[in-house]
Formats: C-alpha cells, structure tokens, sequence
C-alpha cells in the first residue's frame, strides 16, 4: 500500500498521462484553490471584523459568514452521499441538528450550572453537588414544567463526553438506520422517503415536552460561552469563523481524498450502476453504510460548529424541510463535485437570509407590490425546479466551460446511472 | 332552570289576559287571607321570608304536599321574585311592579287583581339561588304530572340533571301511569338510579343495582362509582367485617411508604417526619461565625458533612432528630393497613363493584369498537390522500412530492366556491368536480412542464417536484395567508351517528368513508374496464411494445398523472372538511401516504387500501396507548414503519415475478 | 480437470411461468463452455442463479475444491469466490476512466477500509497496462469508459472480468454488435482465459460458437436439452426441432 510518487515517470507514460503517480494536490489543484480561498476569505473577514480588525463587518454578519461555512460543510457531507454515492438522503439535517444539541446540552447546562453557583454563594451554608444540580435542573426544565435531569443529560457536565457524543450519536444513528436500510435494499426513492421519515420521527419526538431536550423551546442562549463571560461576542464570533474554516478546510481535505482514491471510484460505481459494483465483489451495503456515517459525522460536526453562532437550537431545525434544502443547495451548486456542494451552499443560504431578511428591494408592479419576504420561497422553489430541468450541473457547471486537462468530478449526475441500470431491467 | 322560567312566563301571560276580563268586572277585592294556599304560606311564613338553603326544604315539602291547585304558581312566581310579602298583615301577595314606587298587588289563591299600591309597606321575597333550586326541584314534582309529554321530559331531564331525595317518591308515583312507553322507560331508569343514590334499604339498591348490568351509560357509572370508593385506614388490627376490602403492605404499588407513614402521622400514631430541608437550616439556625456545631460552614458543601455536623448538634439538644429509615420501618410493621368501603354498605358496594367490573368489560369492548371505526375513518382520508400517489408512483413510477399541495389547492378551491355559492350542500357538490378539475389542470402542466424531461431519472423529480411544493406552498401562504380557512360541511353532514354512549362516529367521517369505497370502485372500473385502464395498464407493463401497438405513452402518461392529481383535489375537499385549510395541510398528509402506499406495496390499489388500513389503525391504536401524546404516536408509528420496510421491503402486496426481481 | 461449478436440480419459476426446470449442469476448470438455445430458454436465469442474483426455488449450486453452496452467499461474496459475469449490454462505469474501471476490478482486498487506504502501487499500474494491452486499450487509459465505441466497451468489460482473476467466467453474447474483426479479437481473448479457468459463454450467433471450438450445452424451457461438441448437438433431431427449426 506505498504511495508512489513521480519516482517511474517513464513507466507512467505507459499509462497514457498517469494521473495517479503524482502528488495529491498536483492531481487535484481544484483542492488547493479550495483552501487558498478559504484562507483568504477568513482573513478577510478577521481583518474587517469588529473584534479583531477594523470593524467594517459587524458581528452578526460574522456570525451568518461563519453559520454560512457550516451550512457549507453540512452540504459537502450531502454531496459525498448524494452526488458521489447517489444516496438522495432527506436526513442529514437530522444529523446537523444532533450535533447541535450535542454540543447545546453542555453549553446550556455549563453556563446554567455558573449562574446557579453564584447565586447559591449568596446563601448561609455551601451548596452540595446535589443541590447545584438540583439547581441547574430547575432553570433549564422549569420551561417543561421539570425539575429532574433526564438520563440523556448523564454527560450533559463533561465537555469531552460532549463533544464524543457530537461524532458517536450522529454516527451511531446513521450506523443502525443504515444498516436497516441497505441490509433490505432499499433504495432510490423508497431510500430517500425513508430517510425523510426518520427524520420527521425525530423532531416530533424533540416537539414533545417529554423528550427531555425542553420540548419547542429547544436549548437556548447558547452563543455564551461558560466561563468566558467576559470575553465579548465580537470576540466570540470570530473564534467560532476560526473554527468552522478549519473545521470546513479539513472536511474537504478528507472528502477530497476519499473520492479521489479507489473508494470514490468505488462510490461513483454504486452510485451509476450498484449491480454491477456487486458483481465486481464489492459489498455494496457496506460501501453505503460507510459513506452515510462518515457523512451523517462530518454534518454533527458541522451542526455542533453551527449552533453556538445561531445561539438557539430547536426542534423546527430538524424538520425534514430542512434537509430538503440541504438537497436544493447541493443540487444549484452542482453535485458530484465537492466545490460545487460548498459554492451551493454559500450561494443559496446567503442570498435566502439577504432576501427573508428584508434587505432586498421590494418590486412595486403598481397594482401589487412584491414583497420578497413573502415571494421569495416562490422564486426559489421555481428556481430549483428550473435548475433540475435546465442545468442539472448546477452552479459548479460553469467552471466546466472553462478548458482544463484537470478535471475530476462527475459529468453525468446520479440519475443517468440508474437510467442506465433501469434500461438494462426492461 | 330555564323551562320553569318559560313555563312561568306561558302561566303570565295567561294569567294576565284573565286578569284583565276580571278587572273590567271586579274594581276591587279584598284579599283573602283564609284562602287554603294563604294559610299553608302563613304556617311558614318566616321560613319563607327568610329563606335559606338548609330550612326551607319543610316549606316547600308542605307547599307541594298540600295538593293546592294554586300550589305551582306559587312556587313559580315565587321562584322569579315576583312574590311579595305584606309587611303589616304577614300576607303573600303577586306583584307587578308599574314604576319605582308603585306596584300592583294581585291574590295568590286565585290572582285576583287586589290594584295598584305604594310599595312602602310591602318587601320582596328574593330567594337566593340556592333556595331557587330547591323551588325548582319542588316544581318538577308538578311537572311531572303535566298534560304535556314534552313538559314530562323536560322535568326528567331536570331530575337526572340535579336529583334530590324527594324526587324518588314523585317518580315513583308516576311510573305506574305513565302513558308514553318512551317516558316510562326512562322513568324507569331514572327511578333505578335514584334508588342507588336515596334508596332505604340496602336490598332495594342491590335489586336497582343489578339492573345496571352492562350499561354503559354514564350515568349509570356516575351513580355506581361513589358506592365503591375507599379510603386507606390504619389501625392496630385489620377488623373484622365485610366493609373491609383489602389488607395492603406499605410498600405496595397502592400504598408507598411515605403515604403509609403520613397516614400514621394523619392518626397521631407516629411523630411527623423531619423534611430534608430541615437539616440545613437546623444548620443555618446554628451558625455561630464561621462554624456550626465546630465544624467550619465552608466545609458543609456535601450531603455527608451535613448529616454529620447535624448529628453534632442533635447532640447537643440543639435539633430534633430526624426519624431514621429503621424508625419509619418499625413504626409501619407496628400497624396494619387496610382499604375500607365508605361510599356504601359493603353489600350494596360489593354489588356495584360486580356490576361495575361487568361494565368495564363491555366498555372496554365497545371502546375497541370505536376505535376500529376511528381508524377506518382515518384510514379512508390516508386511502384518500395516497389513491393519487400510488396511481403516479406506481403507474408512472414518478414520486410526486407536490401531491400533498395538491391537496391543499383542491380545499383551497372548495374554500373559493364557497365564497361565491353560499348554500353549503351545493358549493361542496359544485367544489368536488371543481377541484378535481384545477388539480387536474395543474397536475397535466406539472407533468408536461416538469416531469416528462425526468422519467428514469426517479430522484431529480423527486427534488423537482419539492421544488413546485416548496413554491405552491408559499403562494398559497400569499394568496390566501397564513391563518387557516373554513370550508364548512353541509348541515346534513353535522352531528355524529351515536350507537351507544361509547361508540359514535360523525357523518362526516361516515361521508368520507363512503367517498373512499366510491373512489376504489371508480378506481377499479377506470383500471379495468375502459380503453384508457387497458392503455395505461399496457404503458405500465411495457411502455416501447404499447407504443409500438398505436398507444401514445406521452398522452396516456399526461393523462394519469392528470387523473393521479385530481383525486388529490377531491380528497383535498374532503379533508378540508374534516380539518382545516391551510397552506400547510398538504405536508401534514405527504409523509402518511408514502408510508401509505410504501406499505401497502407499489402499483397495486389493493395494496394502497391495505396499507392505508395498517397505517391509519396502527396510528389509532398508538394514540390509544399513548393518549396524552400524539406526536410521541406519529413517532413511534414511523418508526415502526421504517422496520416494517425491513421486512416487506416491497410492502403487503409485492409485485412478483421478474420486474420485481430486477 | 476436476468439476468447478455443479448445479443440480436446480429450479426457478417467474408467476408459475417456469424460466429454469429441474436444470443440472457442470462445468471443469479449465474449460470453455458454449451455452445456446431459443429465447425464453432461461440462459440469463441460469447466470443470475450461478452470481446470486436469483435466488432458486429448489436445487442446488456448488462451487469449488470444497463444494461450496452459493446459494447462501451474496453477489458480491459469489464475486470474491471467483466467479466473474459480463452482462449482455456492455456494463461499464462510464463516468470513469478505462484505467479507473480496470483499477476497480483488480484482484484485491474489497472491504471499505482496506479500499480507503488503497494508493495504487507500481505493480498494480503494471497490471492494469498489461490488462489493456490485452484488451487492446492501451491508447484509450486516460479516457472516461463512456467516450469508448461499443465494441471497446464489451473488450473493456472483459478486461474488468480477468482483472478480477476470476476461476469461473460468465459471458453473455460477448460478440453482440461487433465488427467481424473485432469479434475475432474477442475470441482470442476468451480462448486464452479458457486455458487457465473455466468459461461460459451464451451465444446465439453459431459461427461465433464454432470459433470457440468447444463443448455446447443446448438450453431448452429450462432444462439441459443436449450436451456435446457443437456438431453433435446441431446432429440433434430435438435440437433442430426447437431451435435450429425455427
């Protein structure tokens, strides 16, 4: 299993060009642009920010910017399994959502726990552990009408079994209900339904006052961060854009070398004809069950960096709506291409919130006047469909009208594959 | 107390008119104070102006024993304050009051008009509520005995509402000549319960009792309930004796120890127990500096150095000593607890239990029954709301994600009719073949516009279609905004079919059901019975050979999905009925009938039908589990659902043979 | 030469329609095998029942020194066991490059983690240069699979299949659609795999039967209808009647 560098160019030549005997980057410059961009924008922001630079950014626009790049990696995550894998999962977002009320718990009960020491100091005797957590119990679940911890809080104390649980509980989720899933082939459609109605299942549970994660009104206040009180949310926020580049850089480098080797081969092959992938002696399921937890991770990851800016996580969050937008990014940046995932994302999420917001212009046509807040899921919906129909490469097409010997990624779409398969069934 | 009231206006009016012939004859009368009436008033007379709840029971016991024909206007007039009393000779007397001052005085043994007089010597009799209630069950006896069937009932119905003891005589006495046999039989009824409440003896109760076998009124259960509650009771022996029901053991599912030990307390047998908190602020009483009992206070930051310094000062006489786990143990092993009955005798409660039991069998039987109807009238709105997705999903294999707001356009539409065409019977018959037509229309350009460039590429028309719900979805929410909007069934549909007091389905339900039943059959006519079924069936099984035997697979894939969307409409109407309208309705119902038709199996309607089925029982059948929690229910159904799939992944009613294969 | 694959018994029905009835066959390695007969004989039934694909009503499959039963084992386990499939219509990755297809099929271990680490080395290059040069695709590398013309995509799938060096090989109408020297190519290539393992082919085409110069099982409403060298069985009277007849 040794690499082997430029060490037989003249062999290589044999291959034809010899795509596979250079260094990673040199055979996937598409990567080190990523990066390079990546690195120039956090700086950017840094040096224009209010915390560390000369305020012309505020900080909330820190805040979307670094949500954005969250938003962006949940989407490269969306893209391995979709684009690459051909798995349309509604489900993802489940997964994102995980990981930000893995990480809000702690949060929460960090910052409650704070608030209650200080104002037991005030009282005659020393408080006990038990009447601290008593305490804490009572500010967070007093909203559901509880004073009790429920077990899923057991590790809500300890950040490091926190942050395990931001990678285990997406993971293991996505393990058994894919496992489930591909043991019984389910697949295509019937597999996207399903997935859509896990996650359904998942936030009604969260909409229940019982559920032990307060029910709709979700964890809260979670952009402060314990016992960084002083430290102000300029500060904070960039911080937090700091983390998510590094967190987005590094997922990319890891997605980019997963589809770049012989398992994206391998993915791409399930992805286009999967009985033909079984024939070669491919487990199939298993390359699924991979993917879809490796990825269900990379979005905990994602949600966990994403909620301590958002500062609110509830269950509406994990509404299979949500995924369903994941998949629209995906698909306007153009799918099967990792850049194309992060240009969608960035693109669709950043002119939503510019629209919704009240920032655009409203059209007045004289007898009606347009007012994007209310028409601009219209436009989008449309424009989605419009996409689908007309540039099913997305946004990320465009970068193939420009000539270049270098290129990976995918030209035909997920679809052209099980056209292909479907054909060969009649 | 409405009826007396309008019975006493009806008396009024009669009255007056033979006041007014009476007038023109007799100028004047004097007041006769040996009238029979007068004098049962005037034996009590100051019960009656000094009316209280709890004494004037005997002055209306005598009013409506003393057979007076005048007796019942009496109490009525008395009973809307219209009774006024002679301050200087202690006479009764009906008022009218003319203005402020002035009133006119009438005879209350046979209303003759006594004229018009200043009010100064004459006071109101103005029962309080409590005392108007006592009247009122006095004049229900007079009631009873009424020429009118209609004034019988209304007495009963006021009986059953508020029983007194002295009912039970009244209805006894009329039972027997009652001419109605609808009215006797619930006199009958009425009579058995009564005696359960007021009856003497304990074998009367136990006879009345019996009848109640297997009833499942809730009346019946009401009357039975309080003959068999208990009450816990503690005591050196259990006694002997047929009221005791049951030993119980402190510790027991019915008697935790706490309520044990409290009920000790409760009897003075034990010394109260010493809350948690008392410790700490024994403790904080203590504070002498920095330290409590020599221990410092910055120390005292755990349960155990609490305990410990709080033993110290137990010590020193400082605290009461808490009672400790062995104490309370020894103190319940001292006593013994029991469960008594106290509603009743213990045999008239040993019957009630009996029959009650009998009763909770059979409730719980016909509450089956309910729920069985429940959920196939859920069963036939998921059949509804999935016929149109299973017909595109299977037939064309096209995921449709816009079905659901397909539905809402179809009660949207019927909303609109109904704004134009206000008789509700005629706007829903105009809003079916309506919405069937707009969905219709909408469905044929969604697939000419979208879908058709898609086929054989099953996700992207997935994603496509998301994108028209996503849009059809907001437009809505502009057009018609986000609050939710009637579409009212008509008045024939209102009101519930009620089988018994347990099992009662609405008609509206009922109607969507029948629509369902009409739906598969049209379903199953158009499938095999005309040109356009063989067609799609042919396009269905082998698209390229039907178009090359002549049969247009673009016009015939136009056409079902046409069909498939508007069968959404027409169950976007009915839904509307049933819930109601909003922009959101149609994502309320996606997700239940891909499970629908996921379930039921692909490109089958039976399939469908069955589905809908498990679905809609199994959902009911949770929330009847779960009944505080129906999103918990739609949980767990989905979940159940997504292992379902493992086991039939092709649902109920898999197509077989070699396309299945594949 | 000792028995590779025996399938005895072996029946399948589609909605009563029988496709494969009571169907005993074998095969030893090495050896090429010719499998003819009219449409509907159950030819594609029989390979979907040896790779797994379907799952017989009743019968038996073994495998192998050891006798293995496939019928326990999936699709891709069959595939690691050694038996390699073309399908009937050239099945290649077509978004992918021929050396990526070829890298794909290669003998190696197939679990996910294994595969994720993977990096090809110089002998793994090797062999996919010598794998196209069998095939003749040396000049098409770089290409994606989907650029190839018809017949270098059946070529590239049967390189996939020797890449994937697998003991038992199932070919179905290799020849469909291919030039008449583009046919003889692919004879050659099959001949020189039936010297080292066992191959079937499915064929209607006789001459292309003829060139292989081997044994023929004739297929018949799902059963064996005669074995034999191919004059043999064209000899047949049954043979002629229901087949050649028509």
């Amino acid at each position: 299993m040794t690499d082997t560098p430029s060490l037989f160019p003249k062999y290589a030549g044999g291959l034809g060009a010899g795509p596979q005997s250079r260094p990673f980057i040199a055979r996937h410059p598409s990567v080190l642009i990523f990066i390079a961009c990546l690195a120039l924008f956090t700086l950017c922001v840094t040096i224009l920010s209010e915390g560390f630079g000369i305020g012309v950014v505020s900080t909330s626009f820190v805040k979307t910017l670094g949500k954005t790049l969250c938003l962006c990696m949940v989407a490269l995550a969306m893209d391995l399994v979709w684009g690459y894998c051909g798995i349309l999962s509604l489900g993802h977002m489940a997964f994102f959502g995980i990981g930000g009320y893995a990480i809000g718990m702690w949060l929460m009960y960090a910052r409650t726990e704070i608030i209650v020491v200080q104002s037991l100091a005030a009282a005659p005797l020393p408080p006990t552990a038990g009447e601290i957590s008593q305490g804490i119990a009572t500010q967070i679940f007093g909203v559901v009408g509880a004073s009790e911890f429920p077990p899923i809080w057991a590790f809500a104390h300890s950040l490091p079994l926190q942050l395990a649980a931001i990678v285990i509980v997406p993971g293991l989720l996505a393990l058994v209900f894919g496992w489930l899933a591909f043991r019984s082939r389910v697949t295509g459609v019937y597999l996207s339904i399903l997935t859509q109605a896990m996650t359904l299942a998942l936030s009604l549970y969260l909409f229940q006052n019982d559920s032990g994660l307060r029910g709709n009104n979700g964890l809260s206040g979670l952009q402060n961060l314990p016992g960084l009180g002083d430290v102000p949310q300029s500060t904070v926020s960039i911080w937090f854009l700091w983390a998510s580049a590094l967190a987005l850089g590094l997922a990319y480098l890891l997605c980019a070398w997963i589809v770049s080797g012989k398992f994206g081969s391998v993915i791409r092959a399930i992805r286009d004809d999967e009985a033909r992938v079984r024939f070669l002696g491919y487990s199939v399921e298993a390359y699924k069950l991979t993917i879809f937890t490796l990825t269900a991770v990379i979005a905990g990851i994602a949600g966990a960096l994403y909620y301590p800016q958002a500062g609110i996580i509830n269950p509406a969050e994990i509404a299979p709506i949500a995924s369903i937008y994941l998949a629209v990014w995906v698909a306007i940046g153009g799918r099967g291409r990792l850049y194309g995932a992060v240009i969608g994302a960035a693109f669709v999420s950043l002119v939503s919130t510019w629209f919704t917001g009240g920032q655009a212009p409203d059209i007045n046509l004289g007898f009606y006047t347009i007012s994007w807040v209310d028409w601009w899921t219209v436009l989008l919906g449309f424009s989605f469909v419009v996409v689908t129909l007309f540039a099913p490469k997305g946004i990320g097409g465009l970068i193939d009208l420009v000539p270049s010997p270098n290129r990976h990624g995918a030209d035909l779409g997920p679809d052209a594959g099980s056209l292909r398969e479907s054909e060969a069934d009649r | 107390m409405s009826p007396s009231a309008h019975l006493g206006r009806v008396h009024m009016q009669r009255l007056l008119a033979f006041f007014l012939c009476l007038m023109l004859a007799l100028p004047a009368a004097a007041q006769d104070a040996d009238a029979p009436i007068q004098q049962v008033m005037q034996t009590h007379a100051d019960l009656i102006a000094k009316a209280s709840r709890r004494t004037i029971q005997t002055a209306i016991d005598a009013l409506t024993a003393s057979g007076l024909p005048a007796a019942q206007e009496v109490m009525e007039r008395w009973q809307d304050k219209e009774m006024w009393q002679d301050e200087t000779t202690g006479l009764f007397v009906f008022v009218e009051e003319i203005d402020r001052d002035t009133i006119r005085i009438f005879d209350i043994s046979d209303g003759t008009d006594l004229g018009e007089v200043p009010d100064d010597s004459y006071k109101q009799l103005k029962p309080n509520s409590g005392v108007r209630g006592l009247i009122a069950a006095g004049l229900v006896k007079f009631q009873l005995f009424d020429d009118s069937p209609a004034i019988r009932r209304l007495a009963l119905d006021a009986i059953a509402r508020d029983p007194e003891q002295g009912h039970l005589a009244a209805l006894r006495d009329v039972i027997a000549d009652e001419p109605s046999p609808a009215l006797a039989a619930i006199m009958t009824r009425l009579e058995r319960l009564l005696t359960i409440e007021f009856g003497d003896d304990e074998a009367e109760k136990i006879a009345a009792i019996a009848h109640f076998d297997g009833d499942l009124g809730v009346d019946a259960r009401a009357a039975l309930n309080p003959l068999v509650t208990t009450r816990i009771e503690v005591g050196e022996a259990v006694p002997e004796g047929p009221e005791v029901l049951r030993t119980l053991r402190p510790g027991d599912e019915a008697l935790p120890k706490t309520q044990a030990y409290q009920l000790l307390v409760d009897a003075d047998l034990a010394p109260p127990l010493i809350p948690a908190s008392e410790v700490r602020e024994a403790l904080i009483r203590n504070i002498d500096g920095s330290t409590v009992a020599g221990v410092q206070v910055a120390s005292l930051n755990t349960d155990r150095a609490r305990n410990a310094a709080f033993a110290t000062l137990v010590a020193e006489g400082l605290a009461e000593p808490a009672a400790t786990e062995e104490e309370i143990d020894t103190a319940l092993a001292a006593y013994q607890f029991f469960e008594v009955f106290i509603g009743a005798p213990p045999t008239v409660a040993l019957a009630a239990k009996d029959v009650l039991s009998g009763i909770e069998t059979k409730l719980a039987l016909n509450q089956t029954a309910d729920l069985a109807l429940d959920a196939i009238s859920l069963a036939s709105i998921y059949f509804l709301a999935a016929i149109g997705l299973a017909i595109t999903f299977g037939v064309m294999g096209v995921i449709n994600m816009a079905h659901g707001e397909f539905i809402m356009m179809g009660a949207y539409t019927g909303y609109v009719v109904q704004l134009f065409v206000p008789d509700h019977t005629l706007s829903i018959l105009l809003a079916i073949p309506l919405a069937f037509m707009v969905t219709f229309a909408a469905g044929v350009a969604m697939e000419r516009l979208v879908i058709r460039w898609l086929y054989h590429r099953p996700l992207e028309t997935l994603l496509a279609t998301f994108g028209v719900s996503i849009a059809l979805q907001q437009l809505a929410k502009n057009i018609f905004g986000t609050q939710a909007r009637p579409l009212t069934a008509p008045g024939w549909l209102d009101g519930s079919m009620v089988i018994n007091d347990v099992v009662s389905i609405s008609y509206i339900r009922i109607a969507i059901f029948i629509l369902a039943l009409i739906f598969l059959a049209l379903f199953l006519i158009v499938m095999n019975r005309t040109r356009l079924g063989l067609e799609v069936r042919a396009v269905t099984q082998n698209p390229r050979m039907a178009a090359s035997m002549g049969i247009n697979p673009d016009r015939i894939n136009m056409l079902t999905f046409g069909f498939g969307s508007g069968i959404a409409g027409i169950a976007g109407v009915a839904i509307g009925l049933y819930a109601k309208v909003t922009s959101e309705m149609g994502s309320d119902y996606i997700v239940q009938s891909f499970m629908t038709v996921v379930v039921g199996g692909v490109g089958n309607i039976w399939g469908t039908l069955l589905g809908a089925a498990m679905v809609g029982s199994m959902q009911k059948g949770i929330e009847f589990l779960n009944p505080s929690n129906t999103l918990a229910a739609q949980t767990y159904m989905i979940l159940f659902i997504i292992l379902f799939i493992q086991f039939r992944p092709r649902g109920i009613i898999a197509l077989k043979g070699r396309a299945a294969e594949a | 030469m000792s028995t590779l694959l025996e399938v005895s018994g072996v029946s399948k029905s589609f909605d009563g329609f029988k496709a494969i009835n009571n169907l005993s066959f074998q095969i030893g390695e090495p050896e090429m095998r010719a499998v003819i007969g009219p449409n509907g004989a159950g030819k594609t039934t029989f390979m979907d029942i040896v790779t797994g694909k379907t799952k017989p009503d009743e019968g038996t499959v073994l495998f192998g020194e050891k006798s293995q039963s496939l019928l326990k084992l999936s699709e891709s386990q069959i595939a690691q066991v050694g038996i390699g499939r073309k399908f009937q219509r050239p099945t290649v990755f077509e978004d992918q490059s021929v050396s990526d297809n070829l890298m794909m099929a290669l003998k190696k271990d197939r679990s996910p983690w294994a595969v994720l680490r993977f990096r090809p080395a110089r002998e793994d290059h090797a062999a996919v240069a010598r794998l196209a040069d069998e095939i003749g695709l040396t000049d098409q590398l770089t290409r994606k699979a989907g650029e190839l013309s018809h017949g270098q995509k059946q070529w590239l799938e049967i390189g996939m299949l020797l890449a994937q060096d697998p003991r038992l090989l199932l070919v179905d109408e290799p020849a469909a659609g291919m030039t008449p020297a583009e046919r003889e190519h692919t004879t050659d290539i099959l001949v020189e795999a039936a010297k080292t393992r066992a191959v079937v082919v499915v064929e209607h085409d006789m001459e292309f039967v003829r060139r292989l110069n081997c044994k023929v099982t004739v297929l018949h409403e799902g059963s064996v209808l005669a074995e034999g060298s191919l004059d043999h069985v064209t000899a047949n009277e049954r043979v002629i009647e229901v087949y050649l007849g028509r």
